[in-house]
């Protein structure tokens, strides 16, 4: 029989390395991060940014360093953001993972301490992993902007959804409140089960009374996707979903996240497909949105994306606004936007 | 050498496995328990007294699922560190898991683990791979690995899925009277997951495991051991009700069917995820409510064998991760006890000798671990001495483990062990 000597420890151990910094409030993480209050706040500060002479707009941050940290491939989001810091004066530098370190596996964290140790004041983090806005903000303290996380949410993409709707529906910033949308119904249609984009607008619409319809096939839209938050429910017939709304939201399906599951497109099309004569009948006066990028001829024609009905380019004429306003509340505070 | 003679006097003696809760002193010799007596009835001059009035002296506490990480591994656990972690927490005898790198599927390495070079300050019983390399192709030498000092055989967290390979393992374990443990997950419904399925997966935007891999699994191998007579199948750490209910009915049937839970199943919910925390994030990942309710129920009505923690340590740097690349596990050897106290015997009245009896005489007869978890005379001197209405509040940065994966960090738990005894010698003892 093995004999074994009493193990003698230290009393005193060395401190937990996993020390977690708290979540700096200029961050824009999720949909839930914002109250009514801030939402409107967020809007008003997008319109007076938009408005201001663009040399005293380039003061306003000025020569603050602003890094842009892209794990997944962007167009959109990843320029207006970079044009929005710009644009407010700031220094912008693009991190990406095929051009960096992060190829030769420097974790997220030592990636998020670099940027600060270089100067960084706020991170704009793009990531296919959900939640990893949260980790960056806690191993870092600095102001995180949610450019995308994995499947989880894309805050700033439902700011300017949010923006865009209010200009159709022609309500003012200033009149943003809790029933701001009662009685506005908002479809959002397609893979819902991998879209961040669904995510922080089923979460932010309702905020303002919306009532947000979820539609499409279960293998996109399981049944537990209307308890995330309140407001929320699921139609699987597109056309009854388009009936009853007065904005609709077009979603791709995101094949790099479908992991196995097989869709039958000819059907999916069939069903689900935002097209002229579809639209025509059910929807003659609806917004149709959509975050893009558009598959064109899989969930949306190119009548319907290029036609009268289509907010598509607004939405993202949209993003630099809002995305100046998120970096102004990230790098000044939440304070108003006014003169100086 | 052999330690000197050890008194414990005063105590409230609770032996589940004799039926005894009552004050008695005890004497320790050799190794092993000398004499149990009425207060003041033993008479042992030049023993070393142990004063244990208001606590409570029970057989040492049996953790029938732990992963100490050697060989291979010792950047995040080694057996010294585990088993001294595990002596924090009142054990004194551990059963670990054979997902060691290599993995442990053949009688060297499990004699290595058990050789008193490791350092160990408790027992430490090695569970064996079921099959090579837990590859689930070829059978392991289950009667040399018996002979080598295995308890049991699993693949742990490579199931085995394929149903011959299974009735191979089965048949082949009986024959030595080995238990065949099952991790119950079906890793073809796991892919790429990393927390319980269901609405708040959803709204993290993360993949869900399905209840059904877990149950579905369980019934499968249940369905396989009724075609091989007397074979032993233990569940390993239960996470649903589901799973709970097959289990019940096979035991019902007369099936020789054993199961554990995890204290983190008994104590947390997914909802501990929160903003992705990773010391949430394990496998099988924390259910519902639902799903703790009726492990709680298990464990009061019985059908749960045991209580055994899947301690499963991971160094800092694989943690602070996103959540879906971070590894599965926590630390569990040093809540253990203070949850199980203050969650089923503060919270759901279960009597402290029928939690003992879930952490001792249950988990040692389920794996068939012989004269352990109790304290008859001359049973192995295995013997935690604990407060059981002292609070305290567990600090993971000072744990004795290597690693710090722990959720419990800043909970108040009830019931603080003082010292730990393993075969006669002093493993822990806080002054």
């Amino acid at each position: 029989m093995a004999t074994r000597t009493p193990t003698r420890v230290p009393q005193k151990s060395p401190p937990s390395s996993f020390f977690q910094q708290p979540i700096h409030p200029g961050s824009a993480i999720s949909a839930n991060d914002f109250s009514v209050h801030e939402i409107r706040r967020i809007l008003e500060s997008s319109d007076a940014l938009e408005k201001e002479n663009p040399f005293r707009r380039a003061d306003r941050l000025a020569r603050r360093r602003v890094a842009l940290l892209f794990y997944e491939s962007s167009t959109r989001t990843r320029t207006s953001f970079e044009l929005a810091a710009k644009g407010l004066g700031a220094d912008t530098t693009l991190v990406s993972s095929l051009s960096s370190s992060i190829e030769k596996g420097e974790s997220l964290k030592d990636t998020g301490i670099t940027l600060k140790a270089l100067g960084a004041e706020c991170i704009i983090l793009r990531s296919p992993y959900s939640g990893a806005p949260y980790l960056l903000a806690q191993t870092t303290g600095l102001p995180i902007l949610n450019a995308g996380d994995g499947m989880a949410e894309h805050p700033s993409q439902a700011l300017l959804d949010l923006r865009t709707i209010l200009q159709f529906l022609e309500i003012p910033a200033n009149k943003v409140s809790e029933k701001s949308l009662r009685g506005v119904t908002i479809s959002i249609v397609g893979d819902i089960l991998h879209s961040r984009v669904a995510r922080s607008n089923a979460l932010m619409l309702p905020k303002l009374g919306a009532k947000v319809i979820l539609c499409g096939p279960p293998a996109l839209l399981p049944e537990t996707a209307a308890a995330i938050g309140p407001g929320i429910i699921i139609e699987r017939d597109f056309e009854t979903a388009l009936r009853q709304s007065k904005i609709v939201m077009m979603l791709r399906i995101q094949a790099e996240r479908l992991s196995g599951l097989e869709i039958n497109l000819d059907d999916y099309r069939s069903r689900y497909q935002a097209n002229s004569d579809r639209i025509a009948a059910h929807a003659p006066k609806a917004l149709i949105m959509h975050p893009g990028p558009i598959i064109r001829g899989m969930e949306i024609t190119a009548d319907v994306a290029d036609g009268p009905q289509s907010a598509i380019a607004q939405q993202v004429h949209n993003g630099v606004p809002i995305r100046m306003a998120l970096l102004v509340r990230a790098l000044v505070g939440a304070k108003k936007v006014g003169r100086r | 050498m052999t330690p000197k003679p050890i008194l414990i006097r005063n105590g409230r003696l609770i032996d589940p496995a004799a039926g005894l809760d009552a004050p008695r002193d005890l004497l320790l010799r050799d190794g092993k328990v000398a004499a149990i007596e009425n207060p003041g009835k033993i008479k042992a001059p030049g023993a070393d007294v142990i004063e244990a009035k208001s606590l409570i002296v029970a057989p040492g506490l049996i953790d029938i699922h732990v992963h100490l990480r050697e060989p291979g591994q010792g950047y995040k656990e080694t057996i010294a560190t585990g088993t001294a972690a595990a002596a924090a927490g009142g054990f004194t005898t551990v059963c670990a898991m054979p997902n060691t790198i290599p993995v442990n599927d053949t009688p060297e390495i499990t004699r290595w683990m058990q050789s008193s070079d490791r350092g160990a300050s408790i027992r430490v019983f090695p569970i064996a791979a079921a099959t090579r390399g837990s590859l689930g192709e070829a059978l392991t030498d289950y009667a040399a690995l018996k002979e080598a000092g295995a308890i049991a055989v699993t693949d742990d967290g490579r199931p085995i899925l394929g149903d011959d390979i299974m009735l191979e393992s089965l048949r082949a374990a009986v024959k030595l009277g080995l238990p065949v443990i099952q991790h119950a997950e079906d890793t073809r419904l796991t892919g790429g997951c990393s927390m319980n399925a269901g609405p708040l997966a959803f709204r993290l935007g993360l993949r869900g495991m399905p209840i059904e891999a877990e149950s579905g699994l369980v019934e499968r191998d249940i369905a396989l051991l009724k075609q091989i007579p007397n074979a032993h199948l233990h569940v390993a750490h239960l996470s649903t009700a589901k799973a709970l209910d097959a289990v019940r009915n096979a035991r019902n049937q007369g099936l020789h069917v054993t199961c554990e839970v995890t204290p983190h199943h008994f104590a947390l919910t997914e909802d501990r995820i929160g903003h992705y925390d990773t010391n949430a994030k394990m496998n099988p990942p924390l259910r519902a409510e639902s799903d703790r309710v009726a492990m709680i129920e298990g464990l009061l009505d019985g059908t749960i064998d045991a209580i055994a923690t899947d301690h499963a340590p991971h160094a800092a740097h694989e943690k602070e991760q996103e959540f879906d690349r971070a590894p599965n596990g926590i630390t569990g050897l040093e809540t253990a006890l203070g949850l199980a106290i203050r969650i089923l015997h503060v919270q759901h009245n279960m009597p402290l000798a029928k939690v003992l009896a879930l952490l001792t005489a249950r988990p040692a007869q389920a794996l068939g671990l012989k004269g352990k978890g109790s304290l008859a005379p001359g049973a192995p001197a295995d013997i935690v001495l604990f407060d059981p209405a002292e609070k305290w509040l567990f600090r993971a940065a000072a744990s004795r483990s290597k690693s710090k994966n722990s959720p419990f960090g800043g909970w108040e738990l009830q019931g603080r062990v003082r010292l730990t005894i393993s075969e006669g010698r002093i493993a822990y003892h806080r002054a």
